[in-house]
């Protein structure tokens, strides 16, 4: 070992240790961006040590420089970028797309060393496996991270794709993955061999993602992210450098339990998620075909003003609705014309409220929302009691009482016990059911009223209409 | 089997266990801003698009190596602007916190 790989690799160790510690202090509210912090103090040494090695090592030319730092230079642009100036509601699917273009980096890398290596040789399993995965792994993540995005953002039907034959032309990839990986190990090597591997695995993770319900899609996104862990892993076999193997098995593990956390908070299973076909997406579809049955009461933005003008105690229920129409404006505003009058407000939020768990809290977080109104499962719940007005926007299965009885999709999930306060007003667009596609008994009990609109045009005809009634 | 082969390899389970061990449970709070964090750390490839960068010496190992410095920059770069600017939003909640209690009362 030189003098300059002895100390590369020992940095190389310091910044494996802080992507470790930097996950561990993730874990915690208190210590999370701190973690992140420290995670990007390991990337930045890691960064560093590898311009030196190829500064001092100088088998780099004119054109690898230009062509490196023009990449990095746009790359670097696009991504900080988009990362500023991206709404939060949009945060989930632009995770899905830094995920998408690290699977294919791993990919290229991949492709790169099998060409220039191979150069129409023989290549031992030892190398040429660990490319094949590498490929594989990071073709699949690249095109299905991409259809995760597409999916997320509206781009791509968020309802399941299935087609008549999908599961016969899943088969004939799977079959075309398997042919080109035993084209890549046992004979000398060929481009085609790596294009047949790289275009199939795209093909994969289309058929894969395709199916697949938008309101699946966090988890969907947390499995691709352990998988370019895994690509990029396999990328550190291949250009032999252990803190690419660190760091993509670090990611590929601790994305796998973050992932299983996930699909537990949403009531899922990840083999069910994968089998497809669930949940429409929007949860709220708002088609023409669900009738109001009669017994559900109907009210208006101008009554539900009077109601809010009036009450003690508010308790604001925000769901995958409010996301969906970004209205998060709209009821930090109702708030504040509330608690400027004395009213308590408070928002009870559900874990899986949201595109993703935990996503409520942001977006709220990023309208000003103080943190001592955003009430938990557990502090919500008693809360309920005490409520003159629970207004529910955009949310259904998490306040379905249903869940408490035995027998149906949502038994045993943990609900919010919005029946429990004093008048329950539901902003919805339509009587259609939620993601577990079970009616939701809530909407046609004594205490409640349903209001028939779009989450973000709904509350701005309220806020007008409370303001009207407290001056 | 190489030693080096082996040593990779080794190191590579050891990191799937610390991967395993470290993410206990995770409040559901957290678990965006982990998935997002968890991302930019295998933005670490982009130390592999120096390491081809440097010995790209054709046209269409350029190309390769163009797309992969690109790739890999926008998720590292990316990556950690997101996070930190969805974890900076958690660290202003305290801050505001007076002023929630003020608009209160």
């Amino acid at each position: 070992m030189s003098a300059l790989q002895t100390v590369s690799s020992l940095i190389y160790l310091v910044s494996a240790i802080c992507y470790v510690l930097g996950v561990h202090m993730m874990r915690s509210p208190k210590t999370a961006r701190r973690g992140n912090g420290l995670s990007a103090i390991g990337m930045f040494l890691a960064v560093i040590t590898i311009i030196v090695t190829i500064i001092v090592e100088g088998t780099i030319d004119s054109v690898g420089w230009i062509v490196l730092i023009l990449g990095l230079a746009l790359g670097i642009l696009y991504g900080v970028v988009k990362a500023r100036k991206v709404p939060m509601t949009d945060v989930p699917q632009l995770v899905s797309l830094f995920n998408a273009v690290g699977g294919g980096a791993a990919a290229v890398i991949g492709i790169f060393d099998y060409l220039l290596k191979g150069d129409g040789a023989s290549l031992s399993i030892a190398f040429s496996l660990p490319v094949l995965l590498d490929v594989v792994i990071g073709g699949i993540t690249f095109s299905g991270s991409l259809i995760a995005t597409g999916k997320l953002s509206g781009h791509v039907p968020g309802k399941p794709i299935t087609f008549p034959g999908a599961r016969l032309l899943n088969v004939i990839v799977v079959l075309a993955i398997l042919v080109s990986a035993w084209l890549m190990l046992g004979y000398a090597t060929n481009v085609w061999y790596v294009v047949l591997a790289l275009v199939m695995s795209l093909c994969f993770g289309l058929l894969m993602t395709l199916p697949i319900g938008g309101a699946d899609m966090p988890v969907v996104v947390s499995l691709l992210n352990a998988f370019t862990g895994l690509a990029v892993a396999f990328a550190g076999f291949v250009i032999n450098n252990q803190v690419l193997i660190i760091a993509g098995a670090l990611v590929g593990a601790a994305g796998t339990i973050l992932t299983l956390q996930m699909a537990d908070a949403m009531n899922r299973s990840v083999a069910n998620i994968l089998a497809g076909g669930f949940g429409t997406g929007d949860s709220d579809s708002g088609s023409a075909a669900d009738a109001v049955p009669v017994d559900v009461k109907e009210t208006s933005a101008d009554d539900i003003g009077l109601q809010l003008a009036y009450a003690q105690n508010v308790m604001i229920v925000p769901g995958y609705g409010l996301a969906a129409a970004q209205a998060q404006h709209e009821v930090a505003e109702l708030a504040k014309v509330l608690t400027d009058k004395g009213i308590g407000v408070n928002y009870a939020i559900h874990p899986v409220a949201g595109r993703m768990p935990g996503h409520m809290n942001v977006l709220l977080a990023d309208v000003n929302v103080p943190y001592d109104q955003m009430k938990q499962l557990d502090d919500a719940n008693p809360m309920f009691e005490n409520t003159d007005v629970a207004l529910v926007i955009g949310a259904n299965d998490v306040t379905n009482p249903l869940a408490r009885e035995s027998g149906n999709a949502i038994s045993g999930m943990p609900i919010l016990d919005v029946d429990k306060s004093k008048s329950v007003v539901v902003i919805k667009r339509s009587m259609s059911t939620g993601y577990a596609g079970v009616q939701n008994p809530l909407f046609s009990m004594d205490n409640t009223q349903m209001f028939f609109s779009d989450a973000k045009k709904g509350l701005q005809e309220i806020v007008a209409s409370t303001k009207q009634y407290l001056e | 089997m190489s030693e080096e082969l082996f040593t990779n390899l080794a190191i590579f389970v050891l990191s799937l266990l610390v991967g395993f061990e470290v993410m206990s449970k995770i409040p559901a709070t957290l678990q965006t801003p982990m998935m997002s964090g968890a991302n930019a750390i295998h933005g670490v490839v982009v130390v592999g698009a120096f390491v081809i960068a440097a010995e790209a010496n054709s046209a269409v190992f350029y190309v390769l190596a163009f797309l992969g410095a690109f790739f890999a920059a926008v998720n590292v770069a990316g990556g950690y602007t997101v996070t930190d600017r969805m974890l900076g939003m958690f660290d202003r909640k305290p801050a505001a916190k007076p002023k929630g209690e003020a608009d209160q009362k």
